[in-house]
């Protein structure tokens, strides 16, 4: 399992990356952490006739705070985020829960939040986190650098608004207020597998103790990961309470929409969806102080 | 292409294929054995190196053109001057293996986990490990080899045996 030849080129300035990919086109792919992209490469899945390694990029090494949003740069790792000093913040506590299940502790030394975003998995992680908490992408194209919304950035399995040619700089996670708390739900068969099923929840008060918004994703449900709409709209303008998480289970269920493989019937990953979102919402209340 | 990458504080100057995956460079190039292979995508955490001094990471997933100007260690470079390190001396106390061969990549994964965290509670280390696995162990013996070497490592220099 030797990946096919390819020609490496090791960019030292994001200009210099940015004319790599303008010159090669589809032949080329950005190397980040490269902890889904290189196993693909062994398999054969990826053929790409040029790497462009951004590693050297170290301006892409962020994690900064401003007072709209977490910006996480493009070769930022898992594990920075894990070990970030605010990660304990509650505000960011879908973040959190997420950054200490994404695949194994090693791989998230190397493995990257944006990268997993542009690989774009049906069963990521990072991808249905950011759905949840409303991220956006920033991505470098020709005409210039652009904001892409996470929804219509996540296109189809293992595709993306990243065009040919494209790079992705960054991501920004908006900072949730004081009174937001989240939760990350995942079931795997193992430390390092893909989510059988997984849900991302976000949840806002308002001052009364009503939800001002929510946000709810599900991972391994669709050809990417998927937003509940209806369970977001169920919820907002609602005050708390066993029948409204039920009604948002039941919203995810219906929403779920999975592939059959070795990790689960299709009746048995809709039934996780439903359960996790349940689970999910009453842990991301119980850390507003919120018994539901 | 041609590599330079420090292993164990020796420079190797090679001229490699970018597809040669770190793990095969080690093992072939710099005739480094002690890196093993298991599943070979990135799955079993034998193949762990570190990384620049704190950073543990899967060879088998990172092509060796990456490691270009870095400093890996490997199993080779724990022990210095004839003397095992705490790690190594952990894992024989405590009989953290049997077989062997997922041995080198829970050394060095520890070995980052302990430069990332010198006090690590023993569920700090399970969860440390959960990239690497063992088949013989039941993993018990692994926790408590690092457990050991924690120990060590912290009493301040000249006082360990």
């Amino acid at each position: 399992m030797i990946p096919a030849a390819f020609d490496y080129v090791r960019a030292h300035t994001t200009d210099e990356a940015f004319a790599h990919l303008q010159q090669h086109g589809a032949d080329a792919r950005v190397l980040a952490g490269g902890q889904s992209l290189i196993p693909a490469m062994r398999f054969r899945l990826a053929r790409p006739a040029v790497l462009v390694d951004i590693n050297a990029l170290t301006d892409l090494g962020h994690l900064r705070i401003s007072d709209q949003a977490l910006a996480v740069g493009a070769i930022a790792r898992d594990s920075d985020i894990e070990r970030a000093p605010w990660i304990g913040e509650r505000r960011w506590s879908l973040i959190r829960d997420a950054s200490r299940v994404v695949a194994d502790p090693v791989v998230r030394q190397m493995g990257t939040v944006v990268g997993s975003l542009c690989h774009n998995d049906p069963a990521g992680d990072w991808t249905t986190v950011a759905l949840a908490s409303g991220a956006t992408v920033v991505v470098r194209g020709k005409t210039g650098t652009r904001r892409v919304p996470i929804d219509s950035f996540l296109v189809d399995s293992f595709a993306t608004a990243v065009g040919e040619g494209e790079m992705a700089l960054g991501a920004d996670f908006p900072v949730p207020d004081d009174r937001t708390a989240g939760s990350y739900q995942k079931v795997e068969r193992k430390v390092g597998d893909f989510a059988t099923a997984a849900a991302a929840v976000q949840v806002s008060l308002n001052a009364d103790g009503t939800i001002r918004a929510a946000g709810v994703a599900l991972s391994a449900a669709g050809a990417c990961a998927v937003r509940v709409d209806a369970a977001e709209k169920l919820l907002a303008g609602q005050k708390p309470s066993a029948e409204l998480i039920r009604a948002a289970s039941n919203a995810a269920w219906e929403r779920s929409a999975p592939q059959a493989d070795l990790r689960g019937t299709v009746e048995y990953k809709k039934h996780l969806a439903g359960v996790l979102v349940a689970r999910g919402l009453r842990q991301a209340l119980a850390r507003l102080g919120v018994q539901a | 292409m041609k590599v330079n990458v420090k292993v164990n504080g020796v420079s190797y100057e090679k001229d490699v294929e970018p597809r040669t995956l770190l793990a095969y460079f080690l093992r072939e190039d710099c005739k480094l054995t002690g890196t093993h292979v298991g599943c070979d995508t990135s799955s079993c955490g034998c193949c762990v190196v570190v990384m620049d001094g704190t950073r543990a990471v899967k060879s088998c997933s990172m092509f060796a053109v990456q490691a270009d100007g870095h400093e890996i260690l490997t199993v080779e470079g724990l022990a210095e001057g004839g003397k095992l390190h705490a790690l190594q001396q952990g894992f024989w106390d405590q009989h953290g293996l049997q077989c062997g061969y997922c041995t080198p990549g829970m050394m060095l994964t520890s070995y980052a986990l302990l430069k990332q965290q010198p006090a690590p509670s023993e569920n700090d280390i399970r969860e440390g490990l959960a990239g690497n696995l063992c088949r013989c162990t039941g993993y018990n013996n692994i926790v408590k080899a690092v457990q050991q070497a924690a120990a060590t490592l912290s009493q301040p220099a000249g006082a360990a045996k």
